[in-house]
């Protein structure tokens, strides 16, 4: 168990002796997992009320909220379960964005101090992630997430969101990634790097690198990281396989730029998931996010995205407010 | 077939998406291609392609020598098709830090040259708070800039963008 953990009590409830994996208690809430489910289950007026999900999707969300610190707005697992991120603290919800879980008020939502969330997802995914498993990669290049408990992958889990403070491979800023193997959906991405010619006393000031090669070589999919920084304005290129497993509802406005191949998003309400639109996005486009929409992603090949955040701290309530409308341009 | 070929866009072929509605208006999402609006662009016209707040993503055509330009902040340039140089000036002038965006910087900036970047598809440079920088492209080329917006970007939301 890490660090956090320690310091951050986690509620382990038990171990169940036949499937090997430990249950937790969040609040109120109850997380265990069998052979193939993850389940969550709450309580509305002394009733108990309950949401099972694939153990494997569940994984790869609560991995990405995990590595990416909850992110900006809302994390939805799926339709029913997910995070609020309100930066020092956290909703956890059931149904409270689903619009007939809302409606029939069975929804449930508690807020936690941000370290004690993040200590027990880190602990469920310590504990529920088998050997062989990596909830960061694409299905084809990983093991199974099911049966009973087979050992762990703390290396797979153990990997968080890349801090730059200016740009890669500046002088102590975050390190390019000539380490990492090229992936195996982008051995024909170009792997030069750029000519860099500093005069005599400006050595280091000066600095470029391959983009292209540096995003063929991310070892995990989904996971936007930050790869140059312009005051509040971040470019967060990521690889993308498979389905974004979060549907992400954002506190304010993002961009996509598609840098290479195609993907998918589908774009549904951020209140009550109804259905909005499908966005199929090729090289060189590039399209708003609205901040009243949350959006999933699907991609056939890995393929290279730049998300790009502003991220100034008082947006979400210039836009909760309405202050500020949800779409970017109006024209 | 055990390999994968990676699509890239360029200004001889790129292919827009498409956006299928099913409630609201396509301009919400502000869809464009960076390749499209960079073939009906001028060269070195700044076209506003995301906008949040103050801050912008640009995309340049890049055809022959641009004039030199500076910024009180770290800006970015991405090259998404072609081949450039990038000159740079180290100016005795830097701009004060109030002044945001990409201004120009004179015919002959007064500066020490701090040397060049030579930048291919993919490729990836910072444009330094407080120096001057120049574009020569080898050939037309199609780069994104990460600034904040300033009095050369150019907005033209209903010309670019699906409807």
């Amino acid at each position: 168990m890490n660090q956090i953990a320690q310091i951050e009590h986690v509620d382990v409830i038990d171990t169940n002796p036949i499937t090997g994996y430990q249950s937790f208690k969040l609040g109120n809430f109850v997380i265990s997992r069998d052979e193939y489910f993850a389940k969550i289950t709450w309580q509305v007026d002394g009733k108990e009320h309950s949401h099972l999900m694939s153990a494997d999707a569940f994984l790869r969300a609560v991995m990405r909220d995990v590595a990416w610190g909850f992110f900006y707005g809302w994390v939805n697992f799926d339709h029913v379960i997910g995070t609020q991120n309100h930066y020092g603290s956290v909703d956890f919800y059931a149904g409270t964005f689903n619009g007939v879980l809302k409606a029939a008020g069975v929804d449930y939502v508690e807020n936690f101090q941000t370290p004690k969330i993040m200590a027990t997802f880190k602990a469920i995914l310590h504990d529920w992630v088998n050997e062989g498993f990596d909830p960061f990669a694409a299905p084809e290049e990983t093991g199974s997430a099911f049966g009973r408990k087979n050992g762990n992958n703390s290396a797979a889990i153990d990997r968080y969101r890349v801090a730059t403070k200016r740009m890669p491979g500046l002088e102590g800023d975050s390190p390019l990634r000539d380490d990492l193997p090229v992936n195996r959906h982008f051995l024909d991405v170009d792997q030069d790097e750029p000519l860099v010619h500093c005069e005599p006393g400006f050595e280091g000031q000066l600095s470029g690198f391959n983009l292209f090669k540096y995003l063929s070589r991310s070892d995990v999919t989904w996971n936007p990281s930050v790869t140059s920084v312009c005051k509040a304005s971040l470019f967060c290129p990521t690889t993308e396989e498979y389905i974004l497993p979060i549907f992400h509802g954002n506190d304010r406005v993002e961009w996509f730029l598609q840098f290479s191949d195609v993907m998918t998003w589908n774009i549904a309400d951020k209140e009550d998931g109804s259905p909005i639109a499908r966005i199929e996005m090729k090289p060189g486009d590039i399209c708003a996010m609205p901040a009243n929409i949350r959006h999933q992603g699907y991609a056939t090949k890995r393929s290279m995205i730049l998300v790009w955040e502003n991220a100034t701290a008082d947006l979400p309530e210039k836009y909760a407010s309405g202050e500020l409308p949800p779409y970017p341009i109006d024209f | 077939m055990n390999t994968y070929t990676t699509k890239f866009g360029s200004l001889k072929q790129y292919d827009k998406g498409s956006i299928q509605i099913i409630q609201g208006k396509a301009t919400n999402y502000a869809f464009s291609n960076v390749f499209e609006v960079a073939e009906k662009a001028q060269p070195y016209d700044k076209t506003i392609v995301g906008l949040n707040q103050k801050y912008v993503i640009e995309t340049v055509r890049a055809e022959g020598q641009s004039p030199w330009y500076t910024a009180s902040h770290d800006e970015f340039v991405i090259v998404m098709d072609g081949e450039i140089r990038i000159e740079f000036l180290k100016l005795k002038n830097p701009l004060d830090a109030e002044i945001e965006g990409t201004q120009l910087a004179g015919e002959q900036p007064d500066g020490v040259p701090m040397g060049y970047v030579v930048l291919k598809k993919g490729h990836q440079a910072i444009l330094p708070a407080g120096t001057a920088y120049r574009f020569d492209a080898a050939t037309t080329s199609v780069l994104l800039v990460q600034t904040i917006q300033g009095p050369l970007s150019l907005e033209k939301w209903s010309d670019i963008c699906l409807k």
